[in-house]
């Protein structure tokens, strides 16, 4: 598979051959391997992330995609500084992120899904005016942008509740906006949408998307919900086990491992024998589902319609995630 | 600098404001902070009427002006931040203080001292009623009543710092409590507060006064009993100052450490 890395010329990110071995320690089962393990434990070295790069234009939107423990959140880490690498090297904002320079960690930031920042027991409005001290936002950049994530997120009276009454979608909208109350030009999101409804995941989509054009923000994203990745990420960038398995623009990743597409044929039931027209992957109430290698589809598309009594007749590309799935299986180009 | 005095001022706010939204906690906790010294005083003061009236160079009296005065001297240098940054670092929240571009010791700080200012007067008003109601008096003389304030702020200072890198220990081991307890029952022997220091035999006086121990809590309040000589209390402030050089050294390295044992390992 051909990999297109585009030469940027100044890239907001740059990472080359990261590396980052984590050293596991083996705990074993029963009470004499306890024993020994107390003594001396079994040290395993597992590579987390295993010979990255890649290069991050400003103002681009590069969806970051791996299955559970493929190495996202690690690097994630490493570019935003809370993680040193084994090895390899990593460029954000010209700044060395492990090194962790205030004047770096102004510029940046980094939500993760899973782990907040506002102050539990008041209302999210005082972690704000903490950032604001802790980031030295000058007060009217302050407020101008505070009554823009105001009005994109539509905070409006959530500011002034204790945050433990939010909602689990409420709190995410300020958890993002505490994160970038210091507008920074680089921004990490590990998974922004966890766990939040449809239409709150739409409307933090839509936001990201605003922010990023306003501001003309730097965004890596990692998302399981591939709506996220295809309304917002023209590239995606795909890691397994470590690896680097795509990187490239998603459209042009769906082309290439999209082998086939779904036909879905409404009869009047389901006796009819489909199997010679493609797989039948389903069949209910007379709703056939069938699988046909992509060259053949218009051929199998024509067949049944002068075959079958079809009462309604709908081809469609697999779903994406079904893609990407494909894209694990094959481990690699 | 006018950024941290912002920071201190706002992490202020922040504190007042978590405070009020624990009212009910907060008192509950306050009566714990003046119960302890008042089980001590008791205790001690029924040894010494039952000793005739002293034990050592102490007379029921002083017994209760010692134990008044620790109340307030424990008030103004302890800290939590043992089990909160044990928290912390198992919860990950370090995560987000370390993408701060501010070293996360200010907010602690400014927490820490922002909580005190809060709850001291309500504690000046207990100690007084406690003084009237057990008849404690004191009688420092003027240079101790001026040095009484550098002696308390160096005694917060190096007591938080001390305690906020032993509270790094987190990062090496999940298991804090045993380090947080074992420091404990030494601060509750060796700074003078389950019985005066002087009381204690020498080498356990030795000891207390070769370590931090006494520097934290005792000495500030033989200061305020005006139990101590001018060379006396000067010697104290030095040895403060050498364990506060001493202890930001310490932050510093064990931080570092820390640090690098964090971001190899990750939370």
């Amino acid at each position: 598979m051909p990999v297109s890395i585009v030469p940027i010329a100044s890239p907001s990110i740059h990472v080359r051959d990261l590396r980052k071995v984590y050293v596991v320690s083996q705990m074993e089962a029963g009470a004499s391997a306890a024993l020994r393990g107390l003594l001396r434990r079994r040290k395993t070295e597992v590579a987390a992330v295993d010979g990255i790069s890649f290069a991050i234009a400003p103002g681009e939107i590069v969806g970051f995609l791996g299955p559970n423990g493929a190495g996202k959140t690690t690097t994630l880490k490493m570019l935003s500084g809370l993680l040193h690498p084994t090895s390899g090297e990593v460029d954000v904002l010209g700044f060395v992120p492990w090194q962790r320079q205030p004047a770096f960690l102004r510029q940046v930031t980094l939500v993760m899904g899973q782990r907040n920042q506002l102050i539990w027991d008041i209302p999210a409005v005082h972690t704000f005016e903490l950032n604001r001290v802790i980031y030295r936002i000058p007060l009217e950049d302050y407020r101008r942008t505070m009554s823009e994530l105001t009005e994109l997120l539509d905070l409006g009276t959530l500011l002034n509740k204790p945050v433990r009454n939010l909602s689990l979608g409420e709190r995410m909208k300020c958890e993002i906006a505490a994160a970038l109350l210091h507008r920074p030009q680089v921004v990490f999101l590990d998974e922004p949408t966890i766990g939040l409804d449809v239409t709150m995941q739409r409307r933090i989509r839509a936001f990201i998307a605003e922010y990023n054009r306003r501001f003309a923000a730097t965004v890596l994203l990692t998302s399981h919900y591939m709506a996220d990745v295809e309304s917002l990420c023209r590239r995606v960038v795909i890691i397994h086990r470590g690896h680097l398995l795509y990187d490239g623009e998603l459209a042009s990743l769906l082309q290439q491992f999209t082998s086939h597409k779904t036909i879905v044929v409404q009869l009047g039931d389901c006796t009819a024998d489909m199997n010679k027209y493609g797989e039948v992957v389903s069949c209910e109430d007379g709703r056939f589902v069938l699988r046909v290698p992509k060259a053949e589809t218009a051929r199998v598309t024509e067949r049944v319609l002068a075959d079958l009594p079809v009462i309604d007749l709908l081809v469609e590309d697999p779903p994406i995630e079904e893609v990407i799935e494909r894209v694990f299986a094959q481990e690699g180009p | 600098m006018t950024g941290f005095v912002r920071l201190y001022v706002q992490q202020f706010r922040t504190t007042l404001a978590t405070m009020f939204q624990y009212r009910a906690s907060l008192f509950i906790w306050m009566i714990g902070q003046v119960l302890e010294p008042v089980v001590y005083l008791v205790v001690w003061s029924t040894v010494s009427r039952n000793q005739g009236g002293s034990v050592g160079s102490f007379s029921t009296t002083e017994f209760a002006s010692y134990y008044i005065v620790l109340m307030l001297v424990n008030q103004v240098t302890y800290t939590w931040i043992m089990y909160e940054m044990e928290y912390r670092i198992r919860q990950g929240m370090l995560s987000i203080a370390l993408l701060k571009p501010v070293h996360p010791i200010h907010s602690d700080i400014a927490d820490n001292v922002s909580s005190k200012l809060i709850t001291l007067p309500v504690m000046l008003v207990i100690a007084a009623g406690l003084g009237l109601f057990f008849r404690a008096a004191i009688a420092p003389p003027l240079w101790a009543i001026l040095l009484v304030l550098p002696a308390l702020f160096l005694a917060f200072l190096v007591r938080f710092l001390l305690e906020w890198a032993l509270a790094q220990a987190a990062f090496w081991t999940t298991r804090v409590g045993a380090i947080n307890q074992l420091y404990f029952v030494l601060m509750l022997f060796l700074s003078g507060q389950i019985a005066p220091l002087a009381l204690l035999p020498g080498p356990v006086q030795a000891l207390a006064t070769a370590l931090p121990f006494r520097w934290l809590v005792g000495f500030p309040i033989e200061l305020i009993l005006g139990r101590l000589t001018l060379g006396e209390a000067l010697i104290g402030l030095g040895a403060q100052a050498g364990w506060l050089v001493a202890s930001l050294l310490l932050v510093r390295v064990i931080w570092r450490a820390g640090l690098r044992v964090y971001s190899a390992v990750g939370a």
